[in-house]
């Protein structure tokens, strides 16, 4: 049953991408099209790409294991967008940047923190991709017994056979469709298993359990709890696979009121997986990435716990592949762009590369759980983009060095403890909540090193730093000169 | 000079061209002149304290929440209703406040842009 759930979801993503060849847009007229798109469906396709196999599938494992202080991840993730709203979503939208480096050119005018951006976009992007497509193995192998790898094969292959074909990304209506399936595929099976959990009498923890108690279970854990909270709230603004959807808005405004959306369908999505982790606990399930698939079976059991797998198991892939091409869309294309020469051949090798290393680092890499890894790129996120789109929008006196300074040494410096968590495995003590927690440093490393080094070099100014405030800040509806820098992305 | 300088009678004081900018405020702001750069750097600040005070209140609300449970821990494990309080907050009443953050935040945003651009336009 399982398995063909997961045939169907595949074959749907294989057909819409095939599709994609035929209807063969051009970027520019894609671009033009979605200006037409509501806030509603524009922010169900950010959804449904943000949801990953960490959401889905991830938070109640870590739940079941870390007990109520993993609750800060989806307060997080759903938080993170709280911040971006207030402090770069309509300026981000009329910057006109279609990438982050896209926007590090536009407001800092040098081509050089453009490449450090695209460095840093390609890291994230592979950071993120390697826990997918695990996670797809590790589903995989649990439906059908298949080794590890052939799930995460499966993913990559279809994911970069769209990509190629060009199809999957530009419908912005299959990206809505997958927030819809997703939030469908934990809402169903979780009614009936409420239900079950009824007609068992409301079991409960067992008395005197603190699994449920704050600041426990953890060496560290209220270093750990902020630096988790900085790292999801300030990390949210500087995925690479966001940001490309607030371009498809119309104006600021839009861009303000579908970000509001957004925060509305996350945290009406991450209701649940708290509800799972504590059901998990309760059943004694054991805590892994798969405990999502494996508690309709022992809740409800029978046919209809079969059918109710069935549908988790298709939007867990639903989440895998959705996630992943966007990713690998926005990975890809700064390869190709700033990276390789540019163009159509730069960009199939860009795909390839984009998802052969992370693929590559899924099978050599520590077997972490999902949402673990994932809340690593959430820190190099927020180590490196975080305070260059802040002081970028709000700081007139933040200087080319000083954007440089701060990109190279608070993302190097979470990238190197990224490294270190997902090569040596999770270590103990002081160190270990260092490495495997580093936001709580490395942001006010980054933004600190930003600003000194600004003020500390004020001669590098960017010249048209006055045009690009009228840029990012004044409403549309002002006929301004706004300069005429455009995207070379376009 | 000697003498008493000669006596004008002022028949318009031309208060209303003492008050006007002589070029519409957009091309102050295109010019970058001295009161195009104060009104763009209004704009920004009364923006930027929209978002200041926004982030810090959630500020408050985040960070002090693991304060909170630390510093009283009666709380970890107080029940509001039959369920536990942190769960109450932290997976229930945390999202709406964030939607009604998020809301109010636009509201304010939109209407700073629109007295932005209403007193731009005006002349």
């Amino acid at each position: 049953m399982s398995i063909a759930a997961i045939v169907v979801v595949v074959l749907a993503a294989i057909l819409i991408g095939a599709f994609g060849i035929r209807m063969s847009r051009t970027t520019s007229d894609f671009y033009v099209a979605s200006r037409t798109v509501s806030p509603l469906w524009n922010a169900s396709a950010i959804g449904g790409e943000y949801l990953s196999a960490a959401s889905f599938l991830g938070i109640a494992g870590l739940l079941i294991t870390y007990g109520a202080d993993m609750l800060w991840l989806p307060v997080g993730w759903t938080g993170g967008y709280l911040v971006l709203l207030v402090l770069v979503s309509a300026p981000l939208r009329r910057s006109g940047a279609y990438t982050l480096p896209d926007f590090a050119e536009a407001r800092l005018e040098s081509m050089a923190v453009r490449r450090a951006s695209s460095v840093l976009v390609v890291l994230i992007g592979w950071f993120y991709l390697m826990p997918q497509f695990q996670s797809a193995g590790l589903v995989f192998r649990t439906i059908t017994g298949a080794p590890e790898w052939a799930g995460g094969l499966v993913v990559a292959a279809v994911v970069a056979a769209n990509v190629l074909s060009g199809g999957m990304r530009s419908i912005t209506f299959v990206q809505a469709f997958q927030y819809w399936l997703k939030l469908t595929a934990l809402a169903v099976p979780l009614v009936f298993m409420l239900l079950a959990w009824r007609s068992d009498g409301f079991p409960g923890l067992p008395p005197g359990d603190p699994w449920a108690l704050p600041l426990h279970g953890r060496e560290h854990p209220l270093y750990e709890t902020y630096s988790l909270i900085l790292a999801t709230f300030l990390g949210t603004m500087g995925l690479p696979h966001v940001l490309v959807r607030f371009y498809t808005n119309p104006d600021g405004r839009a861009a303000r009121r579908t970000t509001l959306v957004v925060l509305t369908l996350l945290g009406a999505f991450y209701l649940m997986p708290a509800i799972y982790g504590y059901l998990g606990r309760v059943y004694g399930l054991p805590a892994t990435d798969t405990v999502v698939l494996s508690l309709p079976g022992r809740l409800v059991g029978g046919m209809g716990g079969e059918l109710l797998t069935a549908l988790i198991t298709a939007g867990a892939f639903a989440a895998f592949l959705s996630t992943s091409s966007g990713l690998t869309v926005s990975v890809a294309g700064v390869i190709a762009q700033d990276i390789l020469r540019g163009g159509v051949r730069s960009f199939r090798v860009a795909t390839i590369l984009a998802v052969v290393v992370p693929f590559a680092l899924a099978g050599t890499a520590r077997s972490l759980p999902v949402a673990t890894v994932v809340g690593l790129a959430f820190a190099v996120a927020a180590s490196s983009f975080c305070p260059l789109l802040v002081l970028g929008i709000w700081w007139r006196r933040l200087t080319t060095v000083g954007a440089m300074s701060g990109l190279l040494l608070g993302g190097g410096l979470a990238c190197a403890a990224v490294l270190a968590t997902i090569t040596g495995g999770p270590k103990t003590g002081w160190m270990g909540a260092l490495l495997s927690q580093p936001a709580a440093w490395t942001v006010p490393v980054s933004f600190t090193v930003m600003v000194v080094v600004s003020l500390l070099t004020q001669s590098r100014v960017p010249p048209g730093v006055a045009r690009t405030m009228v840029r990012l800040h004044t409403p549309e509806r002002l006929n301004l000169d706004r300069g005429d820098w455009r995207p070379r992305s376009l | 000079m000697t003498g008493k300088p000669r006596r004008v009678v002022v028949t318009s004081p031309r208060t209303a061209a003492a008050r006007r900018p002589r070029h519409p405020l957009t091309r102050e702001i295109d010019e970058q002149t001295r009161l195009g750069e104060v009104y763009m750097r209004s704009l920004v600040r009364t923006q930027f304290r929209l978002a200041l005070f926004v982030c810090t209140l959630l500020a408050c609300l985040v960070g002090g929440l693991p304060l909170l449970f630390l510093l009283v821990p009666d709380l970890r494990s107080a029940h509001l209703l039959g369920l536990p309080l942190p769960w109450v907050v932290l997976a229930g009443l945390i999202y709406p406040a964030f939607i009604a953050g998020a809301w109010l935040y636009v509201w304010q945003a939109e209407r700073n842009e629109r007295d932005f651009a209403d007193l731009v336009e005006r002349q």
